[in-house]
């Protein structure tokens, strides 16, 4: 509740590197758009051949009936996970490096689950039949559990990521208002909510971000529980697991934070925010990147090796497609590329930098959707009965699908950040200050940072 | 005494329980209730539902090696359901058994008590009735194939295009019973042909065994019959070793099966190789298209 003293110099720096995107357009904004609206429109295209043919136009068929959508379905809820860590898990325990990378986070959240979601209707048999999930939904199907764990999680996200907004759009209103074009002079005043600071409005608005916070986590945890759910219920060999979730929520927190750290890079760069993100914030998510492949390596490494020491059934033909047969490369890219060469990475001081974070992050990215996509697909090739393994080769409908969606999700965060802060202004000047010099000791600075950690909230 | 009842009657006495509304009022309804609500079930002369099952003897099955043909099972359910191309409702495997050998296993759907892929339809699209079948509304289904993840038998087969299907199904009313004409994006599967056992008839696929080797019967009776005899249903599954395909994962299935490679037959289980089934109505409708498995 009580603000840091911070430099005023350093405030005003802040409020204007904050607001800049919002106040004006360069011409590479709009190349960019573009070139984003240009890829959509050939995914559109894509989808529409799927639409007039039918699903025949992808590489799905019978034995593998599900590929590169549900994989890049289960990735992106994925990546969703990155708001909730950082604006939730760590803000309940009063961290405050990573106030200045949390609306980012935010944005990742909501727009990854929009993407998300678009990937089981693209999936679909029967589109024009998306309303029988309401009027004839069945409790009992784990798809059910999908759409209502997804669409409270996307609810609960976006008034997560509104709520912070409101100081900032109320500054916004104050700095802009009276030279911005009328549209946005209506949306800042408008979602500002009449915000002036005041001490009650203050005291509300984190009361309400400290019950999101709260309420947001279990609600993550479920939705990838879910997403799992939809594998682990089946009486498939591959997908036979306990684990299941939890692994998928690991994944999902893992992609995330993978996921933050290249956004943050860029908008790092292209909005001038290095005196607010430094590589404090890079080398604390790395860390936690760090942490999490030796999570992803222990669950790797207790899922294969109670099925792979017993063999039992189907099992060692799944593990032999991944260890040396069909899937190796991709499987041990993932082991090597996901999950070592990151660790190693962030071990190592002398790599520890932001571009090396920034390549680990990277790697994490890719190799997590290639673990989706070999969950998925290598799970679904173990054969039932005596029939060849099948194969599956995504076609240009689902590459291009799959190109158009990541188009999206670049898309919609370009929107995003013109019409939000990228950076949670009032949150990095009333509880984070100045980021500390290189080697300075975190608390000198801010002698007060660590009372406020014992009072209030955010 | 049951094999005196003979194979006329004893189908006549199968379909008795519905005869008086025929097949006439097997339509799906497509109302908020499950789409199985509207169906007539057959019943015995007593009143009681039949509960039907299959029983398949491997004992019998040669892969139609004899007769130097693709399967005729097959061929029939295809021909009689318009099964478009390449759905094998009723599928052969050449599974590996001891000694180097193999056996012929005819696939139908198990019609599962416990099953798995009625548990997961987000839509309840795929349902079981109460004479023990598990059928599909395709005008219900969404094509999202969870069911086909969750079927551990491989027997549901996916509308990925419009396969090529004789003319006369486009003037054919659909039904869920017999699923004709097929929907693109929607799910197909064998649906046990109650139609056809109320009106007194055999499946397609056991009529058109030339081995005989197809038993359909009903155990609430407890009688089933080949077309040539009949069998009491419950001794004849003690006396052979009947058993269900993958009995241990807890699916409950109907379709039991005698244990066998095609001795009965003659066949000699070192022979391997069956031959390919044939559409006979590919490239029928102008830009249908046919895909692979």
């Amino acid at each position: 509740m009580d603000a840091l003293n911070v430099p005023p110099a350093w405030r005003e720096r802040l409020e204007q590197r904050g607001l800049a995107p919002l106040a004006g357009t360069g011409r590479g904004y709009f190349l960019w758009v573009a070139f984003l609206l240009a890829v959509i429109g050939w995914a559109v295209y894509a989808y529409s051949r799927q639409l007039d043919e039918g699903l025949i136009v992808t590489g799905l068929r019978d034995r593998i009936s599900w590929g590169v959508y549900i994989a890049s379905f289960v990735f992106f809820i994925g990546i969703s996970h990155a708001g909730t860590l950082l604006s939730a898990i760590l803000r309940v325990t009063k961290a405050r490096w990573q106030l200045s990378v949390t609306r980012m986070a935010e944005f990742i959240t909501v727009v990854a689950l929009m993407v998300g979601a678009l990937f089981p209707l693209i999936d679909m048999g029967r589109p024009d039949r998306l309303l029988n999930m309401v009027t004839y939904g069945r409790w009992q199907s784990p798809l059910l559990w999908d759409i209502f764990a997804i669409s409270t999680y996307l609810t609960g996200s976006t008034i997560y990521l509104y709520l912070p907004l409101v100081p900032d759009f109320a500054l916004a209103r104050d700095r802009l208002g009276p030279t911005a074009a009328r549209w946005r002079r209506t949306l800042f005043t408008v979602a500002a909510l009449g915000w002036t600071g005041t001490p009650d409005q203050r005291k509300a608005l984190e009361r309400a971000i400290s019950v999101m916070m709260v309420v947001i986590i279990p609600v993550a945890i479920s939705v990838h529980t879910v997403v799992s759910w939809i594998f682990a219920m089946t009486l498939r060999v591959a997908f036979d697991s306990t684990i299941f979730g939890a692994y998928f929520v690991a994944g999902a927190i893992f992609s995330g934070i993978a996921a933050i750290i290249l956004l943050m890079a860029v908008l790092r760069k292209l909005c001038h925010l290095e005196e607010f993100i430094t590589k404090t914030q890079f080398v604390n998510l790395g860390y936690l990147m760090g942490a999490f492949t030796l999570i992803m390596g222990y669950a790797n490494l207790s899922e294969y090796i109670t099925h792979g020491y017993k063999m039992e059934g189907a099992f060692p033909f799944h593990f032999e497609q991944l260890m040396t047969g069909a899937f190796a490369a991709p499987f041990w890219f993932y082991i090597v590329g996901g999950l070592v060469i990151p660790g190693l990475i962030i071990l190592n001081p002398r790599t520890r930098t932001i571009s090396g974070i920034v390549t680990a992050a990277v790697l994490v990215l890719i190799t997590m959707w290639l673990e989706r996509y070999l969950i998925v697909v290598a799970g679904l090739r173990v054969p039932l009965l005596a029939y060849e393994p099948s194969s599956y080769t995504p076609s240009w409908v689902e590459l291009s699908i799959l190109a158009g969606a990541f188009a999206l999700f670049a898309l919609l965060i370009t929107l995003f950040a013109k019409l939000f802060p990228v950076i949670s202004i009032w949150e990095v000047a009333d509880h984070r200050g100045p980021e500390p010099e290189p080697g300075a000791p975190a608390e000198a600075e801010h002698p007060r940072r660590g009372a406020l950690a014992e009072g209030s909230v955010a | 005494m049951a094999k005196q009842l003979g194979r006329r009657s004893l189908l006549r006495f199968l379909g008795a329980g519905v005869a008086a509304t025929g097949a006439a009022g097997v339509l799906a309804g497509k109302g908020a209730a499950p789409a199985a609500a509207a169906t007539p079930h057959a019943t015995t002369r007593g009143g009681r539902l039949r509960r039907w099952a299959m029983v398949i003897d491997l004992r019998r099955c040669d892969g139609c090696q004899s007769v130097g043909k693709p399967p005729q099972c097959t061929r029939a359910c295809i021909e009689g359901h318009y099964a478009p191309e390449p759905m094998e409702w009723i599928q052969i495997y050449e599974q590996p058994i001891s000694g180097g050998a193999t056996q012929f296993v005819p696939m139908p759907c198990q019609h599962c008590q416990n099953a798995p892929c009625v548990n997961v339809c987000p839509v309840g699209a795929t349902f079981h009735t109460p004479e023990g079948t598990v059928l599909i509304d395709q005008q219900r289904c969404i094509g999202c194939r969870i069911c086909m993840e969750a079927c551990p038998y491989d027997r549901r087969f996916f509308n990925w295009g419009s396969a090529p299907i004789p003319p006369e199904t486009l003037f054919m009313q659909y039904d869920v019973e017999h699923q004709s004409p097929a929907i693109k994006g929607t799910v197909m599967k064998c649906d046990l042909c109650p139609d056809m056992a109320r009106t007194g008839k055999l499946p397609y696929c056991s009529e058109a065994c030339p081995n005989k080797a197809i038993y359909y019967g009903d155990l609430e009776e407890d009688l089933a019959t080949n077309g040539a005899e009949v069998v009491t249903l419950s001794r004849f599954l003690a006396t052979q070793a009947g058993y269900r395909q993958k009995e241990d994962l807890g699916t409950e299935p109907r379709v039991y099966y005698i244990p066998g490679h095609g001795e009965a037959v003659g066949r000699d289980p070192y022979r391997k190789g069956r031959l390919k089934t044939v559409w006979p109505w590919q490239q029928l409708r102008q830009g249908a298209k046919t895909w692979t498995r």
